[in-house]
């Protein structure tokens, strides 16, 4: 049984000029122990299907699918008090910009300790000596003199290993990472990447990484999602998917890095798919 | 005339943080002792992590800020702007576009007046010549004379970096200093993007100085690549040079830490993942 199973997802938002869709029929199951990429240029509303998972859109979104189940629970007829037992606990997300995901107000401590206290009740010793040993798991030194320190005493890449410990801080089965080194330097992403993967490995945890870079595609990910305008392109195992990739949409994006450049101008998306679709699978 | 548009020699930058109450003052060291050439028509590479001093480099390229100590030379003339001030044509020589196109246009400027305004300041160009050349302009960097009277919120993140490079054009320099131009952006709209700079490089002689931390990008772009690390150059020499037999450990680490996204190199993985577990 899959830990997390989506079904045809359409989501749309109201506007003041009628519905925006912004993703319709996505399926898209992850197993324990997976890492998934789901790939996609902004607007291809790959963080929009993972925001729905999570509950986290806003009121004018309205969330469909024939079936959107977590370790065999359904999320969709699911209480508010109910699901909130599962968000943050079972399933944690890890955001994009570190420095702006922390709240500026409190020390690291307290918003690691926080998410210990909600979900997990332990009193104030078993929180502090948890917190000490989520900062020693994700690589940050000295880890008692860091508890007191805010976020913007920190580098990014620190701040995203805070992000990480609290994502992690209750044992998830699923973590969503929606971008999670777009804001980092080339060698902290590095470490960064390790870190995510070799937590992976320990917790067995299901991995869902959102991304527009191929390269981290590459070197993370089993089986790979692309996405593009809100629709599903292109489903299948990272090794096929870089050897024959079989939507055009895949094609152009793997040509389009750098790495490939074979003549002197780089193809664009609009050299594989002439007249852009709108939605529909070219 | 010889064909080096840019020379630095020795360039040093440092900013003085003053003082509190309980913090002594120091010096930051940002650019420590570094040397250049860039010939026209040809792209120099500055990579490097962030607080590496690229940026500060960049402004002190494109004469923002004056080197505390060190000498810069713009087509053959020296330029001094701390002493002997800043000629107005020095000015035009000089451009810049910045990395992120979401900050850097005035959300309450249309478009045709964001084109118009560098002629504005520099020349005496009566206003249907300015707006003569921003509608050409335009259509070289491959939007339309319909976004002319658009505002920025209308356009994409490739649109608003077209726009910026457009801006930089106006004044037709001669060296135009690329600040991360592509990093904000998606990687098929990064592809248009290069690939309309080489274009304008190759139809206005262009020397381009690109400030990047995406190694794939420089391979692709540079003609001559320099790694800066701590505010030093570690590494400076042509691409073929610097990526076929880096020197420095930094770089290294840098060729290293950059992910690699071909079939070979994920078959590896994957027979190590089938090990490990």
């Amino acid at each position: 049984m899959p830990l997390l199973e989506i079904k045809n997802l359409r989501v749309a938002f109201d506007t003041s000029v009628g519905e925006f869709i912004a993703v319709q029929g996505i399926d898209l199951s992850v197993d324990e122990r997976e890492v998934l990429a789901i790939v996609g240029e902004s607007g291809s509303g790959k963080s929009v299907s993972m925001l729905a998972v999570m509950g986290l859109l806003p009121d004018t979104a309205t969330v469909t699918a024939d079936s959107m189940t977590f370790n065999g629970r359904d999320l969709l007829t699911m209480t508010v008090e109910q699901r909130r037992k599962i968000i943050g606990r079972d399933i944690a997300m890890i955001f994009q910009e570190p420095i702006a995901s922390l709240n500026p107000c409190f020390t690291v401590g307290f918003q690691i300790e926080e998410v210990l206290r909600v979900h997990m009740g332990m009193d104030r010793a078993q929180r502090r000596a948890r917190a000490i040993e989520l900062l020693q798991q994700v690589g940050i030194p000295e880890p008692e003199q860091r508890l007191s320190t805010f976020p913007h005493q920190m580098s990014g890449g620190q701040c995203q290993r805070v992000m990480i410990a609290i994502a992690i801080a209750c044992n998830p089965k699923l973590l969503i990472a929606d971008e999670p080194t777009t804001a980092l330097d080339v060698t902290i992403q590095k470490q960064i990447l390790d870190l995510l993967m070799r937590l992976q490995a320990e917790h067995g945890m299901g991995l869902i990484m959102i991304t527009h870079n191929m390269g981290v595609v590459a070197e993370t990910a089993d089986r790979v999602v692309v996405q593009y305008k809100g629709r599903k392109m292109e489903e299948a195992d990272v090794l096929s998917l870089f050897e024959s990739p079989k939507s055009n949409y895949t094609k152009a994006l793997l040509s389009a890095l750098p790495d490939n450049a074979t003549g002197d101008r780089l193809p664009t998306v609009s050299d594989f798919i002439l007249d852009a679709p709108d939605g529909a699978p070219a | 005339m010889t064909n080096t548009v840019l020379e630095a020699k020795n360039i040093v930058r440092d900013y003085h943080v003053a003082g509190g109450l309980f913090t002594k003052a120091r010096t930051v060291h940002a650019v420590k002792n570094v040397s250049f050439s860039v010939e026209r028509g040809k792209t120099l590479a500055i990579v490097g992590e962030s607080g590496c001093g690229k940026s500060t480099l960049a402004r002190i390229l494109t004469l923002i800020d004056a080197p505390t100590a060190g000498e810069l030379f713009i087509a053959d003339k020296k330029v001094d702007i701390a002493h002997a001030g800043l000629p107005p044509e020095m000015r035009r020589k000089v451009q810049i576009v910045f990395q992120n196109p979401y900050g850097s246009l005035n959300p309450r400027q249309k478009i045709g007046d964001v084109l118009g305004e560098p002629l504005k300041i520099n020349t005496d160009m009566p206003a249907s010549e300015r707006r003569d050349r921003a509608m050409t302009m335009l259509q070289k960097v491959g939007l339309g004379p319909e976004h002319y009277n658009r505002y920025p919120h209308m356009f994409s993140g490739g649109q608003r970096q077209r726009i910026a490079i457009a801006r930089a054009l106006m004044l037709n320099p001669s060296l135009l200093v690329l600040d991360e131009p592509v990093s904000a952006l998606d990687l098929s709209v990064q592809a248009q993007v290069l690939n309309l700079l080489a274009d304008l490089q190759d139809e206005f002689q262009l020397t381009y100085v690109f400030i990047s931390h995406d190694l794939s990008v420089v391979r692709y772009i540079a003609d001559e690549v320099m790694v800066m690390y701590f505010g030093e150059a570690v590494e400076y020499g042509t691409r073929d040079e610097v990526f076929s037999n880096p020197q420095h450990s930094y770089t290294k680490t840098l060729f290293a830490a950059t992910p690699r996204a071909d079939v070979d190199s994920i078959r590896a993985r994957l027979a190590r993942k089938k090990t490990a577990a």
